[in-house]
């Protein structure tokens, strides 16, 4: 139990150290693009500029300024958008939400139908359903997102308006949810698929089929346990993925989330919310980790801790 | 000492000698004498490994299909008379009616121009909203593309070949230390970081203008960097791992007792064993930075402008989709076909080289 203890400790600093690292490269890589905030078509007077630069601390020594971000930081206050002025933790907040709820649904979807999907290719191995899911699964795993999803929204929204877009009344999830989910469900597929029939080799299942247990109770009780240890392994890194796609998805199909604002945000160089957006997207992957990596270590009591 | 001899011709043996007493042995017949003959050719391990690759189908139609995409972005733009940004112009004079046009069309003064005996080159997969050739576009683009996708899976090789050899055959402590940066390098969120840097060095490089570099422009060089600094702690942790387990094997150990130096012992048994697995996880690399460069084309930070790459043209494919769908369909059906090829080719390559997989 020792031991345990201390392998969450060690997680945490890690964890911790990186989001300090990420805060870190993140600030001083923006304030390396030469030009200042204030920079507009219209040259500000030189005491004006004085002014406004006391006023944010930009007069201040590079690591002094850093210092004092990471303390706003830490009191939740991410600094104002340059190009429209609002609060970025009200737009985060505003924003989140429907990120999140989309970003879990994906989640959701990938990891149950892509452990049945691999499964049931297992179970039915070089027969119809096995050749039909291996097909599809390669298929996804060679079609960028944003192809994916502009396709999904012309023929499903567009052609056959079966769907109706997102607009500010009518949320539609089922789209974007699908177009993000597809690669992680291909993957997991994929890896369900190869652990499942792994699982079904070892010797405990022939014994357990040499006393005569029932077909189903061996696949539920003994394989797929012992197979959802990968597929829970791939659920960090497919959070990550998600995070990161959900820009993508996010601007096809103009839901209003926090993807889609870090996009409008480079295409716009707004700086401070590129930076905040990095920095709270980033956290939030290394967070993710953490929470997998400790699940995977207590599903498994074989996992060393090292 | 005289040495005495008995029947045989053998000298006399002490009845304690280990020595053979050949009157225990019969002469092998011709038949026996056959079994010892090679029935088949010696193997190497690639011919082996070819062998069984020749064997999987989908792999040859892949690696058939890589060829022959090879080869046409190769040959077309000597074949083809149109430049990747050139306007389309007819007697020197701007072809304005040639924008957006559908594939194998020509527009009027085209038309006019082949009535009057001259003879034009088809647009196969039509023009763009600024009257160039699609066809042209397409075909750069997947150079492009396959280009970025090439140098950055070297890039990556080498920086983590070099570290993960070096940090595994040294172990103890400098593999510590070694593998703690790459733990931490590791818990970066590649993808929000590679968009980080691209964001700051298209500021902040300045390229010397006419160079090829500069063509591709500040976001290449800097898509570049990002796997350079981030992407090759993957292939290092793959290849110390590797290198570690290798090391612990019997046949090494056997190899080094029979005095073995340590360079035939890298040459001969390390290498063989992991450069399979190195070569395949470079091949499944491209398709990732292929992907990688799509996606920071979407978010406009991908090529420079008049250059196209696959990713790009996709993606500017987005805005008229209803009107001109084929604009679209033409640079993703080649992204999923590199991707797929070379994906299937990987997973081939796998099963064909990785020995313990051999059945």
């Amino acid at each position: 139990m020792e031991k345990l203890t201390r392998y969450i400790i060690k997680r945490v600093l890690l964890a911790v150290l990186t989001v300090f690292i990420i805060c870190a490269l993140t600030f001083f890589l923006m304030h390396a693009i030469p030009g200042g905030p204030f920079n507009r078509e219209k040259a500000l007077s030189a005491t004006t500029i004085a002014a406004l630069n006391a006023r944010y601390n930009l007069d201040k020594p590079l690591p002094e300024q850093f210092l004092i971000y990471v303390r706003e930081l830490l009191k939740g206050d991410f600094g104002v958008s340059l190009k429209n002025g609002r609060e970025i933790g009200t737009i985060i907040k505003e924003s989140f939400p429907i990120s999140a709820k989309l970003g879990l649904l994906a989640v959701t979807v990938a990891l149950t139908c892509g452990t049945v999907f691999g499964c049931l290719a297992a179970l039915t191995r070089n027969r119809l359903p096995d050749r039909l899911i291996v097909f599809f699964s390669t298929l996804f795993t060679a079609v960028p997102s944003f192809i994916f999803a502009t396709l999904l929204l012309l023929v499903f929204s567009i052609q056959l308006g079966w769907v109706p877009v997102w607009s500010a009344t009518s949320h539609s999830y089922i789209l974007p949810v699908i177009a993000l989910a597809a690669y992680p469900m291909a993957y997991t597929t994929r890896l369900a698929k190869t652990s499942m029939l792994d699982a079904l080799d070892q010797d405990y299942i022939r014994t357990a089929r040499a006393k005569g247990v029932h077909r189903w109770k061996i696949i539920f009780k003994h394989a797929l346990r012992n197979s959802l240890i990968p597929v829970i392994t791939y659920a960090g890194p497919e959070i990550a993925y998600i995070i990161t796609g959900s820009m993508v998805i996010e601007t096809v199909f103009t839901v209003g989330g926090i993807g889609s604002q870090f996009v409008l945000a480079i295409t716009n160089r707004d700086y401070t919310m590129i930076m905040a957006t990095t920095i709270f997207l980033a956290s939030l992957m290394v967070i993710a980790n953490l929470i997998c990596d400790l699940l995977y270590k207590a599903v498994d009591p074989r996992i060393q801790y090292d | 000492m005289d040495i005495k001899y008995d029947a045989n011709g053998m000298p006399k043996k002490s009845p304690l000698s280990m020595q053979i007493d050949l009157s225990k042995f019969d002469k092998a017949t011709d038949e026996e004498k056959r079994q010892q003959d090679v029935m088949s050719q010696s193997t190497t391990f690639f011919r082996d490994g070819m062998k069984r690759l020749m064997k999987n189908p989908l792999a040859v139609i892949s690696m058939i299909l890589l060829v022959v995409i090879i080869v046409t972005i190769i040959v077309v733009p000597m074949i083809v008379p149109y430049g990747y940004s050139e306007i389309l112009s007819v007697n020197g004079r701007r072809d304005k009616g040639a924008k957006n046009m559908p594939p194998f069309t020509y527009s009027e003064m085209e038309q006019e121009y082949i009535a009057n005996g001259g003879t034009r080159f088809p647009h196969i997969f039509g023009t763009d909203e600024q009257s160039r050739d699609y066809f042209v576009r397409v075909i750069y683009g997947t150079r492009v593309s396959l280009a970025v996708g090439f140098f950055a899976s070297i890039i990556v090789l080498l920086i983590g070949m070099i570290y993960g050899s070096i940090s595994g055959y040294m172990g103890g402590r400098v593999d510590l230390i070694m593998m703690r940066i790459v733990d931490i390098i590791y818990s970066l969120p590649d993808m929000l970081m590679v968009i980080l840097l691209s964001v700051v060095f298209k500021e902040t490089i300045k390229l010397p203008a006419g160079s090829a570099l500069s063509a591709l422009g500040p976001n290449m060089i800097s898509l570049f960097i990002v796997f350079g600094l981030l992407y090759w702690v993957g292939m290092a942790r793959l290849i110390r791992g590797q290198i570690l387990s290798i090391k612990e094997n019997d046949y090494v150990l056997a190899a080094k007792a029979i005095g073995a130096k340590s360079g035939r012992i890298i040459r001969r048994h390390i290498l063989p064993n992991c450069i399979s697995v190195i070569i395949i996880s470079t091949a499944l690399q491209i398709p990732s930075a292929i992907f990688t460069e799509s996606y920071l084309s979407f978010i406009g930070l991908g090529v420079q402008a008049p250059m196209p790459s696959l990713g790009s043209l996709a993606n500017y494919a987005r805005e008229g989709l209803q009107s001109y769908p084929y604009k679209l369909v033409f640079p993703a059906l080649m992204i999923c076909l590199i991707v797929l090829s070379l994906n299937l080719l990987g997973d081939g390559m796998r099963d064909a080289f990785d020995p313990k997989l051999k059945r």
